[in-house]
């Protein structure tokens, strides 16, 4: 009688077992976080330029006259955020929606000291983008116990004004850059 | 005997258990509860405790949430320099371990009003350090300046920098200390009200209808209608004692549920500040109005125990916005500042204005610095209305929250700064010039030079 509690507690155990391993045991499905973070990038840039071309441009001091768009635009009745705001404006919206990713806008030489690069790997992803361009970033880390799937894009100067604001500001520890040049990098990170 | 005791001491418990759990379930007064004393800010509606506990389970997310219920509005309005949306991307995962700056609770804990500093804050006043430590290498201007003076008057707020931001100090930087015109903005509810009743009349007192009242009516109230700003425009007894056209039971004492029907922004306002809060449709139970006898500054005696609603200032029937301004205010407050303001330059001008001897809008009542007036803004643009803001929170602390909406519309913004930063000028009711010079339009014209 022992001998069959035994041998029927040893085989739920190793059906148990079993039925774990193969529930995660397979390959996992679903979208590669590489596919993912340049499909978001994707989108980021085009609404970016977008922006930039469609509201800043045509409505702006170049075109018909009827916004402003500077750095205080909250304080102006007819003020419009500059691209990078907008950027950013976005990125902090996604935030309050949705946890799935988080995405910024930073730089090795940042206007606003507090959108330099932070991690290890914001930095080794920036630094890369600058001396390799046209090319991306990726990599994985660990922030506040959790892991993340990290890339990081390429910013680059595509108007003048955009050269313009940087070199002249007087925060600005950069004041060369030319049209074409990477001015910073927009990290995705994506939770593993 | 051993047995006994056991007993006694399982009824005893029983007893306790369901006597405390019966107050917390059934309990009308849960003062009982209260975990420590109540701050300042909150302290009138601690006993609807509900409104910011709204479960009994769930963490930090349901007081974040009742936190916002009340004050997501304000924070907006202000551009909250530090909104959470700041801090939710992971790379900031490191400063949270230090200070969890997604959660109000972290710094404004509540029920522990002997740990808790000006503004609420539960936090030490160096904070600023663990996130802008390196500022002395950005700012040469900040060099040597200590972290617990980040937020010392006229220098930073932690939530509304509007009137202390860099690019607004240099646009102000050169303001003399009186304006060339000093006036505060004009109120245009009237106007407004006519133009969208075109219909209206002005009525006179055998227009008088006392539908569904049986009572009798002294002269002088119908008088004073007449007078008012209801008489002038067609608005009738029924209007105000009668909760609606269909009905015809008579409110002897409208509240300000009554009025909201054509005073919603006014009234909201009411509710949201100190003297109307306990009113706020927002509370998880209905509290009686405060009184002055259960506030910790200094009031007349003969007003302690009045209960505080919307005619408790603007009387009735007469509804005088001139007497509202100074009159109701000083019938109650008797503190230090609010006694000295009848000496007061500000209150010179307003007798001027009172008397015709100078522009309508250019004397300055308590009214104009605690309950000022604003253009409601439409959108992103602003609406040509203006009206009189009811929440003297949105302007009371930290008091540079009111150099934009309140000093300068008659002063430069240097000397606001400056006479805000000066306790003293602010005990005498600004009689006199500051004391003090806070130094941020200066080091922002220094480092706009660098």
């Amino acid at each position: 009688m022992k001998k069959a509690v035994k041998l029927t507690a040893i085989v739920g155990v190793l059906g148990s077992a079993a039925l774990l391993i193969s529930c995660g045991g397979g390959k996992s499905v679903g979208i590669d976080p590489k596919v993912h973070t340049d499909a978001l990038f994707a989108v980021m840039k085009a609404d970016r330029t977008n922006y930039t071309k469609l509201i800043i441009k045509r409505l702006g001091p170049s075109g018909a006259g009827v916004i402003t768009p500077k750095e205080e635009w909250k304080d102006l009745t007819d003020g419009a955020p500059l691209p990078a705001q907008m950027f950013r404006a976005g990125a902090e919206a996604v935030r309050e929606l949705n946890d799935t990713f988080t995405y910024s806008l930073q730089s090795l030489w940042p206007i606003n000291k507090q959108n330099a690069p932070k991690t290890p790997m914001e930095e080794e992803g920036l630094k890369f983008i600058a001396d390799n361009p046209g090319e991306n970033f990726y990599g994985t880390e660990e922030l506040g116990g959790k892991n993340y799937y990290t890339a990081v894009y390429p910013d680059v100067a595509v108007a003048a004004p955009c050269v313009d604001c940087h070199n002249d500001h007087k925060d600005t520890p950069r004041t060369d850059f030319k049209l074409g040049d990477v001015m910073g990098g927009v990290v995705i990170r994506v939770p593993l | 005997m051993k047995k006994i005791l056991w007993i006694i001491w399982l009824l005893l418990t029983l007893g306790i258990a369901g006597y405390y759990s019966f107050q917390m379930l059934f309990g009308v007064d849960k003062t009982e509860f209260l975990i420590g004393e109540t701050t300042y800010g909150h302290y009138q509606i601690e006993l609807a405790c509900e409104t910011c506990h709204t479960s009994p389970f769930g963490g930090e997310e349901i007081l974040q949430n009742a936190c916002l219920n009340c004050h997501a509005e304000e924070l907006d309005m202000v551009n909250d320099s530090h909104p959470k949306s700041k801090f939710t991307d992971p790379r900031n995962a490191d400063l949270l371990e230090i200070i969890d700056a997604r959660y109000c609770v972290t710094c404004h804990t509540e029920h522990h009003r002997d740990k808790t500093l000006e503004m609420g804050l539960t936090l030490p006043k160096d904070y600023c350090f663990h996130c802008h430590e390196n500022i002395d290498e950005e700012r040469e201007t900040h060099k040597d300046l200590a972290f617990d003076s980040c937020a010392s008057a006229g220098c930073h707020n932690y939530h509304d920098n509007r009137a202390l931001y860099e690019g607004f100090l240099l646009r102000h930087n050169d303001e003399p200390v009186f304006k060339a015109i000093a006036k505060i903005p004009a109120l245009t509810g009237e106007k407004t009200y006519r133009e969208n009743n075109p219909n209206y009349r002005v009525l006179e007192a055998s227009d008088v209808n006392y539908l569904g009242y049986s009572g009798t009516v002294d002269d002088a109230i119908v008088h004073q209608w007449v007078a008012s700003a209801h008489g002038r425009n067609g608005i009738e007894c029924v209007d105000c004692h009668v909760e609606d056209s269909n009905d015809s039971v008579w409110i002897e004492q409208p509240n300000h549920n009554q009025c909201r029907f054509c005073h919603s922004e006014q009234t909201k306002g009411f509710s949201e500040g100190k003297h109307g809060m306990r009113l706020a449709d927002t509370l998880s139970k209905p509290l009686q109005a405060i009184s002055p006898s259960e506030s910790e500054l200094s009031f007349k005696e003969s007003a302690l125990y009045r209960q505080h609603s919307c005619s408790a200032c603007h009387s009735s029937h007469d509804f005088n916005t001139k007497t509202a301004a100074v009159d109701a205010c000083l019938s109650c407050h008797n503190d230090e500042h609010s006694v000295a303001y009848v000496n007061s330059p500000h209150h010179e001008l307003w007798l001027k204005e009172l008397t015709g001897e100078l522009f309508e809008n250019s004397g300055v009542s308590c009214a104009t610095c605690h309950m000022h007036r604003e253009e409601l803004i439409k959108g992103g643009g602003k609406s040509n209305k203006v009206t009189v803001v009811h929440n003297q929170n949105l302007t009371l602390r930290p008091n540079e929250k009111m150099i934009r909406p309140v000093c300068m519309n008659c002063h430069g913004l240097g000397f606001s700064i400056d006479a805000l930063a000066d306790k003293q000028l602010i005990k005498n009711n600004f009689n006199g010039r500051p004391s003090e010079h806070i130094p941020s339009i200066d080091m922002a014209i220094e480092r706009d030079k660098q």
